[in-house]
């Protein structure tokens, strides 16, 4: 179950409104790479999950990802929040007001809304850490695209690069639960089953 | 709507006291990623086991004085304080 906690992962008060960045900053709210994606991605691939370093990754990396799209969706807030109707339509939202005002809809930057295509579930350990490393290295470029097209807004671009910083992160804690699967399944177990994978805490002196 | 920061602008000291909490329970979530791969790092465990403890306090002392972070708190008077202070994502709240 879940708690809510009444505070941001990481500080926003943006203080020049700007809906030009909203619009492309939404993407990672409701896009193919945006947090939305990523909670659902790791938050339900973690059922799948074999050993206990694996599920503990995916269960703490998609809670993460979920303060992640709280902070994206203030910051969508905070960028569009008082706009005049000039401002939006000039930011090229005319269309997005009249599906949404001011709220924030899950979509990516081009208009399209969030579609869980974007993301699996295989139910193989394997294929899905590794889903997981290029869904990462996805949003970690994705962030650095938006810090190209925020570069004279330096609140906006602070948020931006904590939040890649934070997909660097996590690309390196899958990778070490994607090793501690691969390595057990390299054991000599002729009896290779789930069951077999759960014992151990991971350490290499205690398989 | 004014686009400046307003009404819900903390004062110094909560905004410090808040970003004290906050930047703990950063480190305790890195902490945990980390821990959820080497759980045998004695020394990592117990670096999460004292930022803890500090935030726990720290969030007591929050609470008591400036409102609820979490649900688990004690009302003092008969005004809802939960909905009451701004939430996060309102400008000059964090």
């Amino acid at each position: 179950m879940y708690y809510y906690v009444k505070s941001l992962q990481y500080p926003i008060n943006i203080k020049h409104r700007n809906p030009n960045l909203a619009k492309v900053i939404i993407s990672q709210y409701g896009g193919p790479d945006g947090e939305l994606a990523a909670s659902l991605r790791y938050l339900s691939q973690r059922f799948g999950m074999p050993d206990k370093n694996s599920k503990a990754v995916l269960n703490d990396i998609g809670t993460e990802e979920l303060a992640h799209l709280e902070m994206v969706g203030t910051l969508v807030h905070q960028l569009t929040d008082g706009a005049s109707i000039e401002e939006l339509e000039k930011a090229g939202l005319g269309p997005y007001y009249t599906d949404h005002g001011v709220g924030v809809y899950p979509q990516a930057a081009a208009g399209y809304p969030f579609n869980a295509n974007c993301l699996a579930v295989k139910g193989d350990p394997v294929a899905d850490l590794t889903e997981d490393m290029a869904a990462e290295q996805k949003a970690r470029a994705t962030y650095e695209k938006l810090i190209d097209l925020c570069r004279d807004d330096p609140e906006v671009v602070d948020v931006l690069r904590y939040l890649r910083e934070r997909e660097v992160v996590h690309f390196q804690r899958f990778g070490e639960a994607l090793n501690g699967v691969q390595e057990k399944l390299y054991q000599r177990n002729v009896y290779l089953t789930q069951n077999g994978m759960n014992q151990g805490c991971g350490c290499q002196n205690n398989n | 709507m004014n686009n400046s920061c307003c009404s819900n602008d903390m004062n110094m000291s909560q905004e410090a006291l808040l970003k004290e909490i906050m930047a703990f329970n950063f480190a305790i979530n890195d902490l945990v990623l980390y821990l959820d791969t080497h759980p045998c790092d004695a020394c990592a465990i117990k670096m999460h086991s004292e930022y803890s403890q500090k935030v726990q306090n720290l969030i007591e002392e929050y609470q008591r004085l400036y409102g609820p972070l979490t649900v688990n708190f004690t009302s003092t008077g008969n005004t809802w304080q939960w909905s009451k202070e701004p939430w996060p994502w309102e400008r000059g709240a964090y």
